[in-house]
Formats: C-alpha cells, sequence, structure tokens
C-alpha cells in the first residue's frame, strides 16, 4: 500500500501567555508544553483530554489565531512545508479549516446561508451551499435563518458546511459535540469521519474519550497542557496495550470497564510539575518521573513515562 | 390571523406609548409649574417694572393681580394653563407680547437645524471614530481617540464656546461673534448663507461635546465584538481585520449606537440651551432661559413640554427601531 502524505506534523509545540501579576510582575503561563502529532491524508486523529489540558490552543496554534499576548515555539508543519505566521494566514480558511464548537462562533446578526457561503454570492456558491446543506439533511429554508433561530443539532451541521465549502485538506474540529445527544453528536462524528474517508486529514479535539473511538484511527491523550501518549484506537481495546498510566486511568473510567475514577484532579498549568505531569497522581511514582521526561516512540505509538517499557 | 394578532399587538404598543407620553409630559408640566410657582420671581415686578409697581396704589396692584390671575393657588393656576393647553390655546408670553406656540414656533425654526446637524455631526464622526478606535484597541490611534473622547466629554460646553468665541470670532475674526443673522440687517435680505455662518461655532460647540458619548460606547462595544467567538472564527476562515470589522464588527454595534444616539436628543437639546446663551443665538434654548428669568410661566411651560415631546419622540424612535431592525427582536415577537 502506498504511504500516505503526513498533512500535519507538529513537533514540540509549546503556548506560553505573558501575564502581569498584581500589575507589575511579568509572568509567562506554559499552557501548552512540547507537545508532538502528525496527521496523515483519510486519517482522524483524535485530541482527547479534560477541559483546561490546552487542547483548543493546539488548534488555535495550527490556524495561527492565538491570543496576542500568547507565544508559540516548536515546529508546525503542513505537507512538509513548515508554517509561518503568515503562511497560516494564507492557509486557513481554504486549506485549513476550524469548526467551532457552538453557535456563538455564528454573526447573530448575519443569515446561516450568507454565514455558510463567507460572503460570496456568485452562482456556483450558491449551487455549492444548497448541496453541501442537503448532504447533511439541511434544506434552502435553513439559509434564511440568523443563528438564533437554529437548534443545536443544526447549528453544528451549519458549522460543518462552512467547513466543508472549502474543500479543505485538513479539517480541524474544536469540541464538535458538546450539548448533543448521543445520536446526534455520533451523527456529527460520522461527518468528520466522511470527511477522512475523503482523504482530508481530520484533528478531532474533544474530552469525550467514548466517542473519539467510534471514529478515529489514533488517539492522542493531552494531561496538563501536554500529550502523554498516543495510541491507535484499537490499543483502547485492552488496557495492557496502553501505554501511559494516565490513558490506562482514562480507561478503567470508562463505564464498560469499571466506571473507576481515580483519585485527584488535573493540576491547574501554573502548578505542573517539571516532569510528568501525573507523576502527583500515579501509583507508581519515582523520583525520576519528576525530571524531564521525554516523548518517545513504543509499539508504533507514543508514550511519555520513564517505566512504560516496562509495561 | 396570524396578521390581525400582530396589528393589534402594534396598536397596543402605540396606545401604551402614547399614555406613556401624556402621563410624562402631565408630570414634566406639574413639576416646571411647582419650581416656577416657588421660585421668589415675582412676575408683576418684572412685567411692570419695579419703578411703576413702586408708583402703583395697592388697589391697583390688586387689580393688576387679579387681572393676571397671580393671587389664585398655584394648582389652580396650573388646572387652568392646562386645560387650555388641551384645547390648543398655549397661552400668551409676557414677555414677547405673542402667542406662546408663535413664539415657539419661530424659535424652533432657529434651533432645530441647529441641533439636527448637531446630532446628525456628532452622531457620524463619533461613531466612525468610536469604531476606528475599538478596532485597533492598545494602538496608537485609539489612544489618541480614547484621549480626545475623554478630555471632550469632560470639558462644559458653555466653556468650550466661551474658547471658540474667543478664537474664532474675536482673535481670528473668521467668524461672526453671536446671533443668528447679520447685526442691523433686513430680514428679507439675510441669505442662507449668512444663517450657516453664524451656526458654525454653536454647531461646532454642539458636536463636540456630545460626541464623546457615542464615541466611547461604540469602542466599547467594538472592543467586545472583537473578542467575540464569530470574530474568532472569522479569522479562522481567512477573513481580513477590514473585511471582519466591516462585515461584522458595523452589523454588530450600528443598532446599539443608533439607539444611543436618539435617547441622547436630550443632551443635545440641554447643551443648546447653554451654547445658545454663550452665543446670544435666539434659538429655544435662549428662550427658555429669557422666560425662565423674566418669570414668563406660559413661554416656559410651553418650552418645557415642547421640549420634553422632542426627547420623548427620540427615545420612541429608538424603542420602534430595535423592534424593527433587530431580527432577534422582530422575529421573536412572531413567534411569541
Amino acid at each position: 500500500m502506498e504511504e500516505k502524505k503526513t498533512v500535519l506534523s507538529v513537533k514540540n509545540l509549546s503556548v506560553s501567555f505573558t501575564q502581569y501579576e498584581r500589575w507589575i510582575k511579568r509572568t509567562t503561563l506554559l499552557a501548552v508544553k512540547d507537545v508532538s502529532l502528525t496527521v496523515r491524508e483519510g486519517e482522524l486523529v483524535a485530541v482527547v483530554g479534560s477541559s483546561g489540558s490546552g487542547k483548543s490552543l493546539l488548534a488555535h496554534g495550527v490556524l495561527g489565531i492565538l491570543p496576542y499576548n500568547a507565544a508559540w515555539s516548536g515546529e508546525i508543519s503542513y505537507y512538509g512545508e513548515k508554517l509561518t505566521e503568515k503562511r497560516m494566514g494564507q492557509l486557513r480558511g481554504k486549506e485549513i479549516v476550524l469548526v467551532p464548537q457552538s453557535v456563538s462562533y455564528l454573526d447573530p446578526l448575519m443569515k446561516a446561508g450568507a454565514q455558510i457561503r463567507n460572503g460570496k454570492r456568485d452562482q456556483g456558491s450558491m449551487g455549492e451551499s444548497l448541496k453541501t446543506l442537503k448532504r447533511y439533511g439541511l434544506d434552502e429554508t435553513v439559509e434564511k435563518l440568523y443563528p438564533f433561530e437554529l437548534s443545536g443539532g443544526m447549528t453544528r451541521r451549519i458549522l460543518i458546511s462552512t467547513a466543508v465549502m472549502e474543500k479543505p485538506k485538513l479539517v480541524i474540529a474544536d469540541e464538535p459535540t458538546p450539548g448533543l445527544h448521543l445520536e446526534a453528536a455520533k451523527r456529527v462524528l460520522s461527518h468528520f469521519r466522511e470527511m477522512a474517508d475523503e482523504g482530508a486529514g481530520v484533528l478531532l479535539i474533544t474530552h469525550d474519550l467514548e466517542l473519539a473511538l467510534e471514529v478515529a484511527d489514533r488517539i492522542v491523550v493531552f494531561y496538563a497542557g501536554t500529550s502523554v501518549e498516543e495510541a491507535s484506537a484499537s490499543d483502547f481495546r485492552d488496557e495492557r496495550l496502553l501505554r501511559h498510566p494516565y490513558s490506562k486511568a482514562l480507561y478503567m473510567a470508562m463505564p464498560d470497564h469499571g466506571f473507576c475514577a481515580a483519585p485527584g484532579a488535573q493540576p491547574y498549568i501554573k502548578d505542573r510539575p517539571s516532569g510528568c505531569p501525573y507523576a502527583p497522581r500515579c501509583e507508581r511514582r519515582e523520583a525520576k518521573c519528576l525530571e524531564k521526561v521525554d516523548y518517545v516512540s513504543l509499539a508504533g505509538g507514543m508514550v511519555r513515562c520513564v517505566k512504560a517499557e516496562e509495561g | 390571523m396570524k396578521s390581525r394578532r400582530s396589528e393589534g399587538k402594534i396598536l397596543r404598543f402605540l396606545l401604551k406609548q402614547i399614555i406613556r407620553m401624556a402621563v410624562l409630559l402631565f408630570l414634566v408640566s406639574a413639576a416646571a409649574f411647582f419650581l416656577v410657582s416657588v421660585s421668589p420671581i415675582d412676575p408683576l415686578k418684572v412685567n411692570v417694572g419695579q419703578v411703576a409697581l413702586g408708583s402703583m396704589s395697592q388697589e391697583q396692584i390688586a387689580k393688576l393681580s387679579e387681572y393676571w390671575g397671580t393671587n389664585l393657588p398655584p394648582a389652580e393656576r396650573f388646572l387652568s394653563w392646562a386645560g387650555d393647553f388641551l384645547k390648543g390655546d398655549m397661552g400668551t408670553s409676557l414677555l414677547y407680547r405673542q402667542p406662546v406656540s408663535h413664539v415657539i414656533g419661530m424659535k424652533l425654526s432657529n434651533s432645530l437645524w441647529l441641533m439636527a446637524v448637531s446630532w446628525l455631526v456628532s452622531g457620524g464622526i463619533g461613531f466612525a471614530l468610536g469604531t476606528l478606535a475599538g478596532a485597533n484597541k492598545g494602538k496608537a490611534v485609539d489612544k489618541v481617540i480614547s484621549a480626545y473622547a475623554l478630555i471632550t466629554a469632560s470639558t462644559p460646553a458653555f466653556w468650550l464656546a466661551l474658547v471658540f468665541l474667543m478664537v474664532f470670532a474675536v482673535w481670528l475674526k473668521m467668524l461672526p461673534i453671536g446671533l443668528s443673522v447679520p447685526i442691523g440687517m433686513e430680514a428679507a435680505e439675510v441669505t442662507l448663507k449668512d444663517r450657516v455662518v453664524h451656526g458654525i461655532l454653536p454647531c461646532l460647540t454642539l458636536s463636540i461635546t456630545g460626541m464623546s458619548n457615542i464615541l466611547l460606547h461604540t469602542r466599547g462595544k467594538m472592543i467586545q465584538v472583537m473578542e467575540s467567538d464569530y470574530v474568532l472564527f472569522a479569522r479562522a476562515r481567512g477573513e481580513s481585520k477590514s473585511r471582519i470589522v466591516f462585515r461584522h464588527g458595523i452589523r454588530n454595534i450600528l443598532l446599539p449606537a443608533l439607539t444611543l444616539q436618539l435617547a441622547s436628543v436630550s443632551e443635545i437639546f440641554g447643551g443648546s440651551v447653554l451654547v445658545e446663551q454663550v452665543f446670544s443665538y435666539p434659538g429655544l434654548g435662549q428662550a427658555a432661559v429669557t422666560a425662565g428669568l423674566g418669570g414668563d410661566i406660559p413661554l416656559l411651560l410651553g418650552i418645557t413640554v415642547i421640549s420634553a415631546a422632542i426627547v420623548f419622540t427620540g427615545n420612541f424612535i429608538a424603542n420602534v427601531l430595535y423592534g424593527v431592525v433587530d431580527p432577534r427582536m422582530r422575529k421573536g415577537r412572531k413567534v411569541a
């Protein structure tokens, strides 16, 4: 089989914020630390992590739309080409698209149709948007609706339509399922699966591991601003195939696998320990877990754990 | 069926507004009347003159007082005035010796275009500057515009008017020092240009002092919009900043700005009273001051009621506009 091209490659990405404490003391907050991942053509990669683990910043970093007080380092490549802020500006909205989370990402005073077409009014775009709406089970009456008139499910499908209109090569979906009932959420995720099957690379950012496993090829587990493991979706069938203690804890917490939550909580990024961020909660922690822990390949995946090889 | 129901709604809305206006006008005129009646100014003294009054006998004074009704209790006087007002008779101005409606009509025509131009200029420029500043929050252009707005917001209108008088009329001699027409010219000879030239300074003063409010409001709203999720998404879709400002920014801030500007009619009105006084501009504001100082109660009440009605109309239009223009209100009402 022919090797699929890598659409997106992120290497050692860190995102930091400059803040002022009590007006005078300048501090740097490292919100995303040393994240690496790749997305290939036709592949759906899910980034799974709890709230506040820095998943959305990863998406904004790739698009070049981080807030003004944020700085990033590391390497982001698109089809092997190293991306600069300028190049990101040329690609975003065309080859790299974002599917955001909720209705608040739509202009409240603009009709849905105009937002799907992004202001284009030519015959071709009109036909295209109608075709896209039909594809997702909506009809032309939706075009005349304002965002406040849309249901949650309609909103998601319209947000997806905005992405599909551009025939993107990389789709970044930032939490596309919250607020939807299970059937609707599954349907929305199946649309992302279709996009991948049509050849695009899809990066799905979510906190819902169970749903992600249904559609994703690979899972990247985020914890406290960094990636702790990259595994194929099939690895999540068996706890022993997982590499990092946090992934194992996630596995155990799933309803089918015991519904058992590990004690403790994700640290606020400011209080993150310097080594493995999970170390304070880990049962198998050792002194060297608190030093720098590298992100290494293991059994076809990646892991950030000094004891991973011991199993 | 549906349309009949919405028609009923509109009628009910209008009726409610009319009742509101009636109540407002009643309360405003009553309050004004109360203030005038407790004022130490004696209408007899003012109108007849101190000397003439002193030379009159007590019987004459009592007769005059009875003739003008100044010896009646205030409530009775107010009710008789209100009754005549409802019949369309606003009374006769004591100072101008003309029907009040006549005086107000004349003064209002002088003032109205002055206020209208100031209202449009301050609204238009304030909105544009506010948009520019808000879209460039924190940059030099924002700092300059914000500083300007804060300075003009804290500048009294009469003081600014005096400064303009000094600079443009006294030192530079570019513009006339006051009045609405050249001194000593026959009314028939006054050209439109004369009127415009005399209106420039009052207009400028009113526009500048009226601008800061709408400017700062627009700037704040624009900053809010630029930090919103939908602008972030627009950026993610590759829209340029100017496109975002014109496509999403102005769309979302125009309506609140328009509402604010309509509601600020009262401020332009209040400002015009002071500014007209400084420039001796014979408008409604100046007439109000003259009437107040001269104890000309019919004229003062007439002006009060007319001003309140105009301000109310501004607010009323703002109210209606929101319902008509904002799809969330317009369509929401249809559903409800």
